[in-house]
């Protein structure tokens, strides 16, 4: 009884989504008619259409979402961790204030924050460059995951530390040779956010990307649909379906990472 | 244990320090202090500095006093979008985790595929922000869409959910909500740490399953509702992909998808009004701060901790 009440829920909340795969393979006129998932016939043009679309086509569009993306999680691994070690396991001035502000940052919205960042990144000539975007990963910017890794940090046995500084080990080996490697499920909770939260990310690569070349695939997307070139609903249900197929992918490869993360911290 | 929990616990003073590693940490933090005072902090003080100024970014920015501010009380548009974002606020987070809490509840307690579930309910989260769900939102919710279709099937008239100016705002709500799985991660984390001992003894002195829920899980989670709340509500205030894609960037039919940030938006980055557009963004950081401060205040009410 109450497994039929959860798939019922779970089956008409993905069913929008269901039907979207199904009609992105539909001639227009069966997508008005047809609110079914059964597919009467065929069109897979609507993909080449939708690729084609724009110029350029969507496989740029996809490349500079990949190479975004990349470059955002490198920089949060790397920014963030030392930050999170500094935090753990450091003993220095301030250090509550400093951890106060941190922590007061997860909550900062990006818009209070977009205009003077904008007037900056602007005088640098970064517009329509990915610098903008991937500059304020490198430096730590993403409060939430310095937040998640200083949980994870201190939950390692301390003894760990002690022997390795016994043996003459400095911070930097500490945290490089036994802290990172141990690590490594908040690196992976880590990367798996990051890729998501920066694929799907408009707001911030609306402002920065102007130019067509550098449109990342949400801009690109929209710009397909506000565009005239998009009368066909096919065709943008097909360009949605791809846009959506790397949060799949990675949402089935993480689940484990993102149940973990958002249950201790608290995430989207 | 959350963010929140730390802040608690940052005012009720912590560990005291003997040795100091200040040279390490300066180096390990250079990354973040760097981000504080360009990418962060920086940008905020800027930013009320700005909004004292006239600015296009062409011409040097030109200090015009308090007009601004003084704009943000009689801008009627604005007035309109604070009512929008408002409503949106208040009525999509108490539903949404009205949801959350409801499916958790459910899940919860060795209930079996349950990973499945969790994993099912949860995938809209994830999508939720993305251009592509608002492309099929604006489809689903057309006069032609999917729901006017299923509608028809029960033999009732649709209508143009989205074009028309009393119920675009309500599909954006239903799109928030739609979103409960992240609250709801959180909820099942918090029911798993409720001790089943409480129930077995409440179900042994008679208790209904209904006085066990108002009596021993919605005091032991309501530490978690009140994280959920204060998330979700800072979160809704910064909805803006969704709203943008399904008005076109208009804030439309007649303002009533105009969230609060995408009236900054287009103050900003349409007409390059800065200066406004930096007064608009201090002023969303007060209200912000004000709902905030307001939950925290309320919680003393409400919230039980059992420490």
């Amino acid at each position: 009884m109450k497994h039929l009440g959860l798939i019922l829920i779970g089956f008409v909340m993905l069913y929008p989504v269901l039907w979207m795969i199904v009609s992105s393979l539909r001639p227009d006129d069966e997508i008005f008619r047809s609110p079914g998932l059964i597919l009467d016939s065929l069109r897979t043009e609507n993909y080449a259409e939708g690729w084609n679309a724009l110029t350029p086509s969507f496989g740029t569009y996809l490349l500079n979402s990949t190479i975004l993306v990349l470059g955002c999680i490198v920089g949060n691994l790397v920014s963030c961790s030392m930050a999170a070690y500094a935090f753990a396991r450091l003993h220095f001035s301030g250090k509550r204030w400093w951890f106060g502000i941190m922590l007061g940052t997860i909550m900062l919205p990006i818009h209070v924050i977009i205009v003077p960042q904008y007037v900056l990144f602007s005088q640098l000539g970064w517009v329509n460059t990915f610098l903008p975007l991937i500059v304020p990963k490198v430096l730590a910017t993403d409060a939430f995951f310095v937040f998640l890794m200083v949980q994870f940090i201190r939950g390692l046995p301390r003894e760990l530390d002690e022997a390795a500084r016994i043996d003459g080990c400095g911070h930097p080996r500490i945290f490089l040779r036994i802290i990172l490697p141990l690590m490594k499920p908040a690196l992976a909770t880590t990367t798996i956010f990051t890729f998501i939260w920066t694929w799907n990310d408009f707001f911030g690569q609306l402002i920065y990307l102007t130019d067509p070349d550098m449109y990342t695939v949400p801009v690109a997307l929209r710009s397909f649909v506000d565009s005239t070139v998009a009368t066909s609903w096919g065709s943008q249900f097909a360009m949605s379906v791809v846009s959506l197929v790397p949060i799949f992918l990675a949402f089935l490869v993480g689940q484990r990472y993102l149940v973990k993360g958002i249950a201790t911290t608290g995430g989207k | 244990m959350s963010a929140l929990d730390e802040l608690r616990q940052l005012r009720h003073g912590g560990v005291q320090v003997r040795k100091r590693d200040n040279r390490a940490a300066f180096w390990f933090l250079a990354p973040w202090f760097a981000g504080l005072l360009f990418i962060t902090v920086g940008p905020v003080l800027a930013s009320f500095g700005l909004g004292f100024t006239k600015y296009n970014l062409i011409q040097p920015p030109k200090f015009i006093g308090l007009a601004n501010f003084e704009r943000i009380l009689s801008d009627d548009r604005l007035h309109n979008a604070l009512r929008v974002t408002f409503t949106y606020v208040l009525v999509s987070v108490p539903l949404q985790l009205a949801c959350a809490l409801g499916v958790a509840l459910l899940l919860d307690r060795g209930l079996r595929g349950l990973a499945f579930y969790r994993s099912a309910f949860y995938l809209p989260s994830l999508l939720g922000s993305s251009v592509a769900i608002a492309v099929l939102w604006t489809q689903v919710f057309g006069s032609d869409g999917l729901v006017n279709r299923v509608l028809g099937f029960f033999g009732i008239a649709g209508k143009g959910w989205i074009s028309d100016p009393d119920t675009a705002l309500s599909t954006l709500i239903v799109l928030n909500v739609w979103t409960f799985g992240s609250p709801m991660i959180i909820f099942l984390a918090g029911l798993r740490q409720i001790p089943a001992v409480y129930y077995e003894a409440a179900a042994i002195d008679g208790a209904s399953r209904w006085s066990q829920f108002w009596r021993i899980t919605l005091p032991l989670l309501s530490p978690i509702l009140f994280f959920n709340l204060v998330l979700q509500i800072i979160h809704a205030f910064q909805s803006f992909t969704q709203a943008f894609v399904v008005s076109g960037g208009t804030g439309g039919p007649s303002d009533s998808t105009m969230f609060y940030t995408l009236y900054l938006y287009q103050q900003g980055f349409s007409r390059f009004d800065m200066g406004y557009a930096s007064a608009l963004a201090w002023f969303l950081l007060l209200i912000i701060a004000a709902f905030t401060a307001i939950n925290f205040w309320a919680a003393r009410y409400w919230v039980f901790y059992d420490d």
